[in-house]
């Protein structure tokens, strides 16, 4: 039983690194973007627009009139209402095995996602992440909302 | 006497900074609870998944249509039920802002060419459909071969397909960057088959719409 749980800790581990040599690639494209939306990547501040790429660790800060859709390369969809803050803190998939890891971080505000790949291949490849709770998204349409 | 008068100022002195001090740091405000509420509902074929809600003190899963789970702060997330009307009136328009589903074509060709069956010259129309309607569309274009011809014969026919679907794209006024080919050759059948086989199920391209 131990060895059982070693192993897949090990299994975790191991393709996490093995993911993180993709960190440079694309995670998703802007397909939607109402209002104002910003994408904050490295300190700078970039327009967000349809056809736009996304990478791990971008911010998207959407304002009070804003919204916008991020298609990911696995085929998640996720979209974030008005006065909404968006971190994809962790992105890896591997189009040959669809394994990786999707972490998207909902500040505050609201968070639209319709799952993908990632989700289909492992339970655990999607979570959101908010402020006080680890949501594990096994699929496949759901709505979060933060609040404070 | 004048010490005396000194001494009292500087008690008065000392009285109002820490009066002042006091004023301009009052209590920390309670902590704020971070509220955080899902709710899970069909996806556009009907089919409800699950979604597991962890919080410091607890964990839960909902796998119904329209379960919701509610955690503020550290608390154990509880589980409640929303609607309809409730969850178009909190996220209507995050939902209007998903980006459409992903969607794939098949395209087959005739034997050894790069031309398309009758069948599937009515399908490019849909797919040009499709693509009017969607913005900043991602379109990748994947060939295939059956197995007649050697290995290398139809890496290039499979080339030759996927180029064929990307110039009537281009034709029809796809911005070229929105479009990536592979060639698969006859490394990937649709139906396996035997070296040298026909098979027109394998006479295809892929072409993926995001």
């Amino acid at each position: 039983m131990i060895f059982r749980v070693l192993k897949s800790v090990f299994v975790v581990v191991a393709s996490l690194f093995a993911f993180s040599s993709m960190a440079a690639d694309d995670a998703g494209q802007i397909k939607v973007a109402n209002g104002s939306v910003t994408i904050e990547r490295g300190g700078q501040s970039l327009a967000a627009t349809p056809g736009t790429r996304v990478l791990q660790s971008d911010i998207l800060r959407t304002g009070a009139n804003g919204s916008v859709g991020i298609t990911m390369t696995d085929n998640t969809l996720l979209s974030a209402g008005p006065n909404s803050v968006l971190v994809l803190e962790r992105y890896a998939f591997n189009s040959t095995t669809h394994q990786g890891q999707f972490d998207a971080g909902l500040r505050r505000g609201t968070l639209s996602m319709v799952s993908g790949k990632l989700a289909k291949q492992s339970p655990e490849a999607v979570r959101v992440i908010t402020p006080a709770t680890v949501l594990g998204a096994r699929g496949t349409e759901f709505h979060v909302k933060v609040t404070e | 006497m004048r010490l005396n008068e000194l001494g009292t100022i500087v008690v008065i002195l000392a009285v109002a900074a820490a009066a002042y001090l006091l004023q301009e740091s009052p209590l920390p405000p309670p902590p704020l609870q971070p509220k955080t509420t899902v709710i899970l509902v069909p996806d556009a074929g009907g089919r409800v998944g699950a979604v597991s809600v962890k919080s410091a003190q607890g964990e839960t899963v909902i796998d119904r249509a329209y379960a919701s789970a509610t955690a503020t702060g550290a608390n154990a997330p509880v589980v409640g039920s929303s609607n309809p009307a409730e969850v178009q009136r909190i996220f209507g328009s995050t939902i209007k802002a998903l980006p459409p589903k992903p969607v794939s074509y098949t395209l087959y060709f005739l034997e050894g060419r790069d031309e398309y069956t009758p069948e599937s010259r009515q399908i490019i129309e849909s797919i040009f459909l499709e693509l009017s309607r969607r913005s900043a569309a991602d379109i990748a274009v994947i060939g295939h071969t059956d197995r007649v011809g050697a290995l290398e014969y139809n890496d290039r026919l499979s080339l030759q397909r996927t180029e064929r679907v990307r110039a009537d794209l281009i034709r029809r006024g796809v911005p070229e960057r929105s479009i990536t080919v592979a060639g698969r050759g006859e490394r990937e059948p649709l139906v396996a088959t035997a070296d040298e086989v026909p098979e027109p199920r394998n006479r295809r391209v892929e072409i993926n719409i995001r």
